[in-house]
């Protein structure tokens, strides 16, 4: 029996029936983290030693009978969360040897719950882009081809999981960072409702933006990670009090009766045929389920990007202005001669390309003479955009859309292009805007150059894009499910 | 266009020391983007409220003690993060003015 290719509830009740210890099953996972991150390179750090010793620990747990739903279960972290006494880099020069004295709000949570931490995961650096190639250690791969991106940021996250190196994983979505890794490798990406999971101890990219979710081999899974994830946090002030519900209730409800929005924009110029049709092609599934289709619209989506383009480097650049080689991190080669030099060596070494950008994207909109033009104008922006979202959701239920217009580029390709790669999350910075919920789910596969598929081998897989109002999460794991109760496409592997 | 002079202002606005070749990289990179977000200049927003913030929340109010986190985590954890030497609970970084 191979453990490692187990969903996470299977792998759950295998664990509480003593079909198999977690010791075995971490053993198994580091068997082939071994033989497969080699060419992948999903993990930036494996934690092998204080993974095994947590196994046994899970192992005494159960054996007493006691034990969550995740008790034992070897997950993976991208690398901005940070884990108590565990090296947390963001994937930047500038932390390369940052310890955290303390755990963050979601990693407690998993830890109370018995999980085993099997390592962190490759990002953009600091969850800036759409490939994991603006990463101090290097790209992670597609499991599909290894010779394109898995997506980003959370692509080490993504890899892991499609490869079957971690039940589950978490990530971080600003602009689509959960849903488009995703899609490339084909695994399942929650992005919650803004606030639903505490982002203490997790570093900010975009404050108003961020959430964190997990990457998952089912819909069900995610909805079990949810469970525990979820909920207010005194250390995060913009996590609102809202009960958490039980995200298995429902989960089997089926999708009959319910209204699907398919938005217009989300269907025109730039798209891939592929694409396209794996869509398409899910919402016939969706209407044979006994869901009504509307077409919809969604007026506001193209300016999205641009809107995002300037807040979220806005909010970047005021919160990366902490790391400057001071609290935290590491010191310049080239310490200078006063405290000003410091910053300047600190920053300019220890920042990559891509966040140089952004930072000084962010500072220059918000500089004096230009904040009204392009800080405010965005900010104005993104309440139109949210106004669009509440007019949509007053017609339909949920919305279908592709997650990137195109799939997983090679690896290389757009490096010198950044604005053509911040296209390709033209339809999931929307619903950061928004602050909604939506889910990658698993639909099919592509051509390379983003053709129909003809299941010819070294296709791509391509995801459908599950849109809810705020708090719906709930909902989407109903309709998410039920499509995987009547497609296989979550079960490819390469 | 964002000039070569326009980037070295920014990048010492934002701290960051870059190199010649950067600094000409940067400049077009920059002004390609900047470019593209005029798009918004089409959108009317006569009469729209910014937005800051998405689920409604207000003034989030606490009590202003010094805690622990939750985490256990005292200065002197946060401290030890540093690079630079640690004095008298205070990180002691190069001078700010010179002499």
């Amino acid at each position: 029996m191979d453990l490692t290719n187990l969903t996470l509830k299977e792998t759950s009740e295998g664990l509480k029936s003593k079909k198999f210890s977690s010791v075995d099953l971490t053993k198994a996972y580091f068997e082939r983290i071994k033989k497969l991150d080699k060419n992948l390179h999903a993990y930036v750090l494996e934690t092998e030693e204080q993974a095994l010793k947590d196994a046994e620990n899970a192992d005494k747990i159960l054996t007493s009978g006691k034990g969550s739903a995740l008790t034992g279960i070897p997950c993976a972290l991208k690398d901005n969360f940070n884990t108590k006494g565990v090296r947390t880099t963001c994937c930047s020069r500038i932390l390369e040897n940052f310890i955290p004295p303390y755990d963050a709000t979601v990693v407690k949570k998993l830890k109370e719950a018995g999980v085993v931490i099997l390592g962190k995961t490759n990002s953009d650096e600091f969850t800036c882009g759409g490939s994991t190639e603006h990463s101090c250690f290097g790209p992670t791969s597609n499991p599909w081809d290894v010779s394109r991106v898995a997506g980003g940021s959370s692509g080490g996250s993504a890899c892991a999981v499609a490869a079957d190196m971690a039940t589950f994983a978490l990530g971080t979505d600003t602009g689509g960072s959960i849903r488009e890794p995703a899609s490339f490798c084909g695994c399942v990406g929650l992005k919650v409702t803004y606030g639903r999971v505490s982002r203490s101890g997790v570093a900010s990219f975009a404050s108003s933006w961020d959430t964190i979710g997990p990457l998952a081999k089912t819909v069900t899974d995610a909805a079990m990670i949810l469970q525990v994830i979820a909920g207010h946090d005194d250390f995060d002030s913009t996590t609102p009090n809202i009960p958490v519900p039980d995200y298995l209730k429902n989960i089997d409800k089926g999708v009959k009766g319910l209204k699907i929005g398919i938005p217009k924009e989300y269907f025109s110029e730039g798209i891939d045929v592929g694409v396209r049709e794996v869509v398409m092609n899910a919402v016939k599934e969706y209407e044979k389920m006994g869901a009504e289709i509307v077409e919809i619209s969604l007026p506001m989506t193209k300016y999205a990007v641009a809107a995002y383009y300037i807040a979220a480097p806005a909010e970047l650049s005021a919160n990366l202005a902490r790391f400057d080689g001071i609290r935290y991190g590491r010191k310049p080669q080239n310490e200078g001669e006063d405290l000003l030099d410091y910053y300047f060596a600190a920053r300019g070494e220890g920042f990559g390309d891509e966040i140089k950008r952004r930072i000084m994207i962010g500072t220059y909109v918000l500089s004096a003479g230009y904040y009204d033009a392009y800080y405010k104008k965005a900010q104005k922006v993104r309440t139109l955009i949210i106004k669009d979202f509440e007019d949509a959701f007053k017609k339909v239920d949920v919305m279908i859309t592709p997650v990137a217009p195109i799939p997983a580029w090679k690896i290389g390709e757009k490096m010198n292009d950044p604005l053509a790669m911040y296209l390709a999350d033209a339809f999931t910075i929307p619903i950061n805007a928004a602050g909604v919920p939506a889910m990658s789910v698993p639909a099919g596969f592509v051509k390379g150059d983003g053709g129909v598929s003809n299941g010819a081998e070294g296709d791509l897989p391509v995801g459908i894009q599950i849109i809810g109002p705020q708090f719906s999460e709930e909902l989407l794991f109903q309709v998410g499910h039920a499509y995987q109760k009547v497609t296989d496409w979550h079960k490819k592997r390469n | 266009m964002l000039s070569e002079e326009e980037v070295k202002h920014i990048a010492k606005l934002a701290r960051i020391r870059l190199t010649d070749a950067e600094i000409k990289k940067f400049s077009t990179q920059l002004t390609d983007i900047l470019e593209y977000v005029k798009i918004l200049e089409e959108v009317d927003v006569t009469n729209v409220e910014p937005t800051s913030q998405v689920t409604g929340l207000k003034d989030v109010m606490r009590e202003d003690v010094v805690g622990d986190g939750g985490n256990s985590v005292i200065g002197a954890d946060l401290l030890k993060c540093s690079p630079l030497p640690v004095q008298n609970n205070q990180i002691k970084v190069k001078p700010v003015i010179k002499q």
